[in-house]
């Protein structure tokens, strides 16, 4: 799988919970996935959103995802458009909810990614290109269970398409 | 044959399998919850899976707790879809005013030691603290949970913590694991297991335990886990008419690490704005003034931290400078402190109660703090705008450490207040 598209990062990089990408003030009460988007990122940098454009990737460093289970985390950054995220590290539930939303979420060192770098992601090869910088980044491998996950379209998919979890 | 952790023995139990750490297995469930903030995304994926039962509809309850009563029509339109979703499947509803959810499933019997349970909501590693092997999950694994009655998880690494030495005047178990948090940091756990003992988690209450547990999420572990004693059986068999099955850890058995921690000369503990990792010793805290105090929340609104407060506040008047904001974590806490006069000291010494369930936590309603404003709060996050405005500024301690800086109208030491 060949991926495209420049990175956005978000003005603090580590501990990004997820009460910082999507509030309890909009979780709590919007139900359209489009419209809880508009809001990704918004207490921690109020621009985010603006910046963003179809299928760009969100760049960020360690323990991303940390805090509450909120699904609507992950959804929102669907929903903004943004093709995968990149991090040092992530917390457990939301790597988890990534891959059931059919997200792609790549371990990898992310101190040579700037905003507005361009990226090219060559997942096989588990190599991330930064075009803009001329360097490699190496990708932690896959675990086995999320590529069958993301092979499927995420959870939902996975459910229709098999009536239960066949993870192995 | 490898000695097995706590959680390496539940999972491998749950899945028929005999795994250690690193291992993936598909395990069946004991119990599964959701919450009003999480159960409206998880029906839609319910849905959207095509699914026309439920697996076991007793094995299920939806709390109606983080925005409860609801504040506004958007709110009230996800609890409507909660409602009709627990009518029409059969499953237990726990409706505005019961409590969090947190408090609710132990305390009304759902799950006992040597438990598998999952939560859409992260602090659902709560019931660690009675040998359950408890976890957070997202919504689409919550339905997924509901239709199959099964999950898969990665068998976690174990942290072992070991407190040593002898709970000193004034301090908690909130500070206990404050403590520990901000010794590891924020991931320090993460993808792990916690497995917390020593004699000074012997000397705790299960009120106390459920503290220390609840925030194993705030390090990044995946169960705050804690082995069974007769105060634990004597609390489960009080409150549940399921067989509890004790799961101990085998001597032989591996750890990612172990930590000792000597508390005997601890401090209560303060964690600073904005991360629950940024811990120091009240003594190290400068000068903090605050507006709203807050007592409450899955972490620390049961009936021994009210007390601990009202011990406190007893014949006293909060601060005119500030507010002081209880919600117990669950309706029988709130008749229990009726019964015990804990209600009514709280409320004469100026204390405002509000709804049993997550009160103003999590920024919905009940007590968003103005811009620039301090507030004492026993949760267990302090995240930027996590009571509702990016403007203010979270600090969390103990009940006794939240009642005395009410006194004060400043973060004060409780151990000035404690004979």
């Amino acid at each position: 799988m060949n991926l495209t598209g420049k990175a956005r990062v978000p003005k603090t990089r580590d501990d990004i919970n997820t009460d910082y990408i999507i509030s309890g003030r909009y979780k709590f009460k919007i139900q359209d996935p489009n419209e809880l988007a508009k809001h990704v990122m918004e207490d921690l940098d109020p621009q985010f959103y603006s910046r963003v454009q179809k299928g760009d990737f969100l760049v960020a460093g360690r323990n991303f995802g940390c805090g509450s289970s909120r699904e609507q985390a992950p959804q929102a950054i669907k929903y903004a458009g943004l093709q995968a995220v990149l991090a040092k590290s992530f917390a457990r539930i939301f790597y988890r909810n990534c891959f059931n939303l059919g997200i792609l979420a790549i371990e990898c060192d992310t101190d040579k990614i700037e905003e507005e770098d361009e990226l090219g992601i060559d997942i096989d090869q588990g190599i991330i290109k930064n075009k803009t910088k001329n360097v490699g980044i190496k990708i932690a491998p896959l675990p086995k269970t999320m590529q069958i996950l993301l092979s499927d379209g995420g959870l939902i998919e996975h459910f229709k398409k098999h009536g239960g979890f066949k993870i192995s | 044959m490898a000695g097995k952790t706590i959680a390496e023995k539940i999972l491998s139990s749950h899945s028929n399998t005999d795994s250690y750490a690193g291992d993936i297995v598909i395990a069946d469930l004991d119990f599964m919850i959701g919450q009003d903030g999480t159960s409206g995304v998880a029906i839609d994926s319910f849905n959207k899976m095509g699914a026309e039962k439920i697996s076991d509809p007793s094995k299920i309850a939806i709390i109606v707790d983080h925005s409860s009563p609801s504040p506004n029509s958007g709110v009230s339109a996800i609890h409507k879809k909660i409602r009709d979703f627990s009518k029409t499947y059969g499953i237990k509803l726990y409706d505005i005013g019961c409590g969090v959810c947190h408090q609710i499933t132990p305390e009304q019997g759902h799950v006992v030691p040597g438990d598998l349970v999952i939560g859409a909501d992260s602090h659902t590693c709560t019931y660690g603290a009675i040998n359950v092997f408890s976890t957070g999950i997202g919504s689409t694994d919550f339905a997924a949970g509901m239709i199959s009655g099964k999950l898969w998880f990665k068998v976690p690494e174990t942290l072992k913590v070991v407190y040593r030495g002898k709970l000193p005047k004034g301090v908690f178990s909130k500070d206990l694991i404050l403590k520990l948090i901000g010794d590891i940091t924020a991931d320090g756990a993460t993808y792990m297991a916690l497995e917390i003992g020593g004699e000074a988690i012997s000397s705790l209450s299960v009120d106390a335990r459920f503290t220390i547990s609840n925030m194993a999420i705030e390090c990044g572990a995946k169960a705050g886990l804690m082995e069974t004693d007769q105060k634990v059986l004597d609390w489960v068999n009080r409150h549940s008419k399921k067989i509890p099955s004790p799961v101990f850890a085998d001597k032989e058995a591996k750890y990612a690490k172990t930590i000792e921690i000597n508390i005997a000369q601890l401090e209560p503990q303060i964690a600073k704005p904005h991360t629950v990792d940024n811990v120091v010793p009240i003594s190290k805290l400068e000068e903090t003034t605050v507006a709203q105090g807050y007592i409450g929340t899955c972490t620390n609104g049961r009936l021994e931290d009210f007390q601990i407060a009202a011990k406190i506040l007893k014949g006293k008047k909060i601060n005119s400078n500030c507010r002081l904001i209880i919600a117990p974590a669950s309706k029988d806490i709130l008749l229990d402190m009726i019964k015990d006069g804990t209600y009514q000291t709280l409320l004469d010494s100026g204390a405002i109660a509000v709804t049993p369930g997550c009160g103003p936590c999590v920024g919905t309603h009940n007590g968003v703090p103005s811009d620039g404003e301090n507030v004492i709060s026993t949760a267990n996050r302090n995240f930027k705008g996590r009571m509702g405005n990016v403007n203010s500024f979270i600090y969390l301690g103990s009940p006794a450490t939240v009642a005395a800086s009410m006194l004060k109208g400043k973060i004060s030491d409780p151990r000035n207040f404690i004979n």
